[in-house]
């Protein structure tokens, strides 16, 4: 069994494409082994910023022989279809394919042997079209060559068991070689094998693991805040970024003027983290300290003394912009700046962000008393809740939107409720985001989601397929964690059409899946027509304990089965049955127990309905059971009397009637 | 709005120098001086800056047109910047609405032009094994030029120091070869080598005692004056109509210089197209120009450099052979 070791060595790789890069090597590599009929064990691979790597592990020495029959037309099938035929499957004439024989008549057959090549030989092949081929999302020529590549490729190394698989891409030659760090080993390294690959590397100042990388980083980063009695901010995404911009992480720390505490902290995170790639550190108060921890790509002479005052210098300079702005829009109070919110364009169609604010102020005011807010904070909470866009540090930071309205407006002496929903009313941002819990800020983020949603949707640019611009999905689904999670009772079709309540659907649907509940159910809610998602998501968790049970699931059956003979019954004849049971005409005692429990259970379920009780709607839903069961075990519907069949049908029409007092049951499945 | 400001600028700052360790400090005019030196010791064509005032060096004509075409082209030189929204009275002490890019252009790029641009960082004092330089990425665009290329912001110790960029299309058409474009933001490298926080602390010639210049001594009046004059004394009407003059202007030439399968006059409208980029980015810091209509004045200027691109093809030095 054989090892293949392939590095793909270039100029910097952007740090945000190099998991993706990885993926796309496995399944490409993957693919191309498969397809040629070799099945390798296992296939890892490696990025670093110079470098993709793979190997690939458990090859055989050559592909098998593999036998193919393809079926053709029939020998009676017109000269362009057998001509067709022979072409793609590779013969020169009729005499090389068989004849075969089936019920229709004799067919071609053509039998396409395929004899096992040498491994290297396949990989000689299928190298240069993954390098051709490769789905970087962005990639570039360079020199005079025509290779495309994320940044300038400059070598590559393939070597199958130690041996160099041999092949060209536009002027490149694999090759065993490769090189260490930049600055610390540059010189050129040959190779024998993966673990002599790793080894070299290492010695070369290089970790080819890009998550061993990252968890040096965060450990070092550790200790080095521990060292100085503070804590790590840790942030996830900043760690791999980090990561991805070295081959030889050390980390240092660093420290900036403490006047500079003054500015919010989420502003220094944010700058340190978005212009310098630097974590923050907290002290043991919870309060970020004037230190910060940067990630350099290398062990310099001086321990780092240098390359820590730089970035000191530099963090200076940045912070003191960012201060600069702080104080600047300080001086203008928020409401000031509303007006200038005209010169932000939202979309061609829907104005400016300033016509904005003045729907979703009202209808804000609208939704206040739905969410038990008082309208007039709302009201300004909205009005406020954009004014932060063309403030100057918003301007310097988009990600810093509605953190420093809040700011602003606490310093400016608005209420704290109001501050704080100029803050959440953009949440939840996804899907692990919190949702805005206090009563204005609901209120407000609904009233911001809403505009959104009935805007495009009254333009028509709704979201398709894996296209979704304007993020309306989110929109959407915001809207239902914050109606669920605070226990909203928000009635849609006053804010929204049909479309766009049954968006709200399926939105809710994948929501409600993704927490492991049937969709099926969701469907066989909705169907009634209701338009308050806290209703719809009570009754399909009543509905789903119900169906659990016995009694739901036979209920369900005889349902499914009196729906069914209805939609037979109904279109043979062209004709419903939709007129209430005569009395006089039940003989059976079954059908009288039947017609006399659909009336009870009717009543006492659309009572508990009308009360919002969904599980006491079910238990009276529980007693139709019985005689639903007795009904179909006793009863023929398609009697030889037509006047008793109409009537039983009409009973039948009674239960479904009655059980969509609690849902369609005919959507649910099973 | 009055014309005078005199808000001091409240940037803390510390007074022990960091600067590299090890290194003579250079002076502002040393440190352009070893560039051009390096560069025309590999085989540049140094040049002086271009005449006509300009965002970014990259519009001069060495780099904007000299990037299309079949012709191998090296070349360097310094270029006076100006982004007359980035003026700040004089006060901060990063932001200058005047400021010198040293430019290189290498076309085709060579398989070496990463160690040839380190080189020059090491020639102006810059150890490599006592500083983290890094490639971090950047895509560069200019919706202006209608260009645009993949490659790096350099950082020296988390500074950005140098642009370097491919460039993949300028006007619209595919660079092949491929340019390749270090940009180097001279004050920012010489803050940086020097050691100090304020651009106008420059070292500006390395003279001694009482004979030394600095960056201020040289550029702060006029950091004053223009941004002024960028943001509250020029006059919009006059501004507008010299757009219109240029851009009128650029497309008469255009059109007088076609000759057949030749352009004999691309040079002088593509002054045209640059001032009126210029004029542009004038009337945006006077803040007369909306949201909306920015878009359509960027459109503007991108159709005339696309049209001097196209016609440069067709002349000599843009590849078209006689014949």
């Amino acid at each position: 069994m054989a090892e293949l070791l392939l590095e793909l060595f270039s100029e910097e790789i952007p740090a945000r494409m190099q998991a993706r890069a990885r993926e796309d090597l496995v399944r490409l590599l993957g693919d191309k082994l498969r397809d040629a009929g070799l099945e390798p064990k296992s296939i890892k691979t490696f990025a670093t910023p110079r470098r993709l790597t793979a190997v690939v592990e458990g090859l055989p020495a050559r592909s098998l022989n593999v036998r193919e029959e393809r079926k053709g037309p029939r020998v009676d099938a017109p000269e362009p279809a057998i001509q067709g035929f022979l072409k793609s499957a590779g013969l020169k004439s009729v005499s090389q394919a068989e004849k075969r024989e089936d019920k229709k008549g004799d067919f071609y057959v053509a039998i396409i042997e395929k004899k096992g090549r040498p491994t290297s030989e396949v990989i000689a092949k299928a190298v240069p079209e993954i390098v051709r081929g490769f789905p970087w999302p962005k990639s570039m020529r360079w020199g005079s060559g025509k290779l495309r590549w994320v940044r300038p490729l400059h070598s590559i190394l393939c070597l199958l068991d130690g041996k160099v698989v041999p092949f060209e891409i536009d002027g490149i030659k694999s090759g065993k070689e490769t090189r260490g760090h930049r600055f610390l080993a540059p010189a050129s390294l040959k190779v024998k094998n993966f673990k002599d690959y790793a080894q070299k590397l290492r010695k070369s100042f290089v970790i080819l693991d890009g998550e061993e990388r990252a968890s040096r980083i965060l450990k070092d980063a550790r200790a080095l805040a521990a060292k100085h009695k503070l804590t790590l901010v840790e942030d996830e995404a900043l760690l791999a970024e980090n990561a991805g911009l070295t081959e030889w992480p050390i980390v240092l720390i660093g420290s900036f003027d403490e006047d500079f505490l003054g500015v919010p902290p989420e502003v220094l995170t944010t700058s340190m983290k978005a212009h310098q790639k630097c974590f923050s550190l907290r002290r043991k108060d919870g309060k970020l300290a004037n230190r910060f921890v940067v990630v350099a790509n290398l062990k310099a002479r001086d321990g780092g003394k240098a390359i820590a005052a730089g970035n000191e210098r530099v963090i200076r300079a940045r912070l003191a912009d960012a201060k600069f702005f702080f104080d600047q829009d300080r001086k203008v109070p928020l409401e000031q700046l509303v007006p200038k919110l005209k010169d932000i364009i939202f979309h061609e169609k829907l104005g400016s962000q300033y016509d904005r604010v003045q729907r979703i102020w009202k209808l804000a005011r609208e939704l206040a008393p739905l969410v038990k807010a008082d309208p007039d904070l709302a009201e300004r909470a909205a009005i406020l809740a954009k004014a932060d866009l063309v403030s100057g540090m918003v301007g310097e930071f988009p990600e810093l939107q509605g953190v420093m309205g809040r700011y602003y407006a606490l310093e400016q002496n608005e209420t704290p409720s109001v501050a704080n929903a100029i803050a959440q009313h953009y949440k939840p941002l996804g899907p692990s985001d919190d949702v805005p819990r206090e009563k204005v800020a609901i209120a407000v983020a609904l009233a911001d989601k809403l505009d959104t949603l009935t805007g495009f949707w009254a333009i028509n640019e709704k979201p398709t397929g894996s296209k979704d611009p304007y993020a309306l999905r989110r929109a959407a689904l915001g809207i239902i964690r914050i109606v669920l999670e605070n226990g909203v009772r928000l009635p849609l079709r006053r804010f929204a059409n049909q479309d766009l309540i049954a968006f709200f659907a399926d939105r809710l649907k994948v929501h409600l899946r993704d927490q492991g509940a049937r969709h099926d159910l969701v469907d066989a809610v909705f169907a009634l027509g209701g338009d308050d998602l806290l209703m719809i998501v009570r009754r399909v968790e009543a509905l789903g304990k119900f169906l659990d049970t016995e009694d739901g699931e036979h209920l369900l059956t005889g349902t499914k089965r009196a729906i069914n003979i209805l939609r037979i019954e109904e279109k043979k004849d062209g004709r419903s049955y939709d007129q209430a049971p005569d009395p006089n005409l039940l003989q059976r005692p079954e059908e009288k127990a039947l017609a006399k429990a659909v009336d009870e259970v009717e009543k006492a379920a659309a009572s508990a309905v009308a009360k919002e009780d969904f599980a006491g709607a079910m238990s009276a839903m529980a007693k139709l059971r019985a005689p639903v069961d007795d009904f179909f075990d006793h009863v023929t519907v398609n009697a030889d009397d037509p006047r008793l069949r109409e009537n039983r049908l009409r009973l039948l029409n009674r239960i479904r009637g009655t059980t969509l007092t609690v849902a369609d049951f005919s959507k649910i499945e099973g | 709005m009055s014309l005078t400001k005199t808000l001091p600028m409240a940037a803390p700052r510390k007074n022990k120098s960091t600067k590299p360790k090890g290194t003579k400090t250079l002076s502002f005019q040393d440190l352009i001086l070893r560039l051009e030196r390096f560069w025309a010791d590999r085989g540049c064509v140094i040049l002086q800056p271009y005449d006509i005032e300009m965002g970014a060096a990259t519009f001069h004509p060495a780099t904007a047109l000299r990037a299309l075409g079949l012709k191998p082209w090296r070349a360097a030189y310094v270029q006076p910047s100006r982004r007359p929204k980035d003026g700040r009275y004089g006060e901060n002490p990063n932001r200058l609405q005047h400021y010198y890019q040293f430019q290189v252009i290498l076309k085709p790029s060579p398989p070496d032009i990463q160690e040839l641009y380190l080189e020059s960082l090491y020639a102006i004092g810059i150890d490599p094994k006592n500083h983290d330089i890094r490639f971090v990425e950047d895509d560069w665009e200019s919706p202006t030029l209608g260009a645009w290329g993949l490659g790096w912001e350099v950082w020296c110790d988390g500074m950005e120091v140098s642009q370097f960029t491919y460039f993949q299309q300028v006007g619209g058409f595919d660079c092949d070869p491929v340019a390749g474009e270090l940009t180097y933001g001279l004050e920012r490298l010489a803050m940086y080598v020097q050691g100090v926080d304020n651009v106008f602390d420059l070292d500006f010639n390395g003279a001694p005692g009482k004979d030394k210049v600095t960056y201020g001594d040289v550029f702060l009046q006029g950091e004053q004056e223009y941004s002024r004059y960028n943001f509250e004394a020029a006059d919009t009407d006059k501004l507008l109509t010299h757009f219109r003059d240029a851009e009128d202007e650029c497309k008469a030439l255009l059109a007088k210089g076609e000759n057949g399968d030749r352009h004999l006059m691309v040079l002088p409208a593509y002054d045209q197209a640059i001032k009126a980029s210029h004029i542009f980015n004038l009337l945006d810091a006077r803040g007369v120009i909306s949201v909306t209509e920015r878009q359509a004045y960027i459109l503007r200027v991108r159709d005339l450099a696309k049209a001097c691109c196209a016609a440069w093809l067709k002349t000599e030095a843009g590849g078209n052979a006689h014949g």
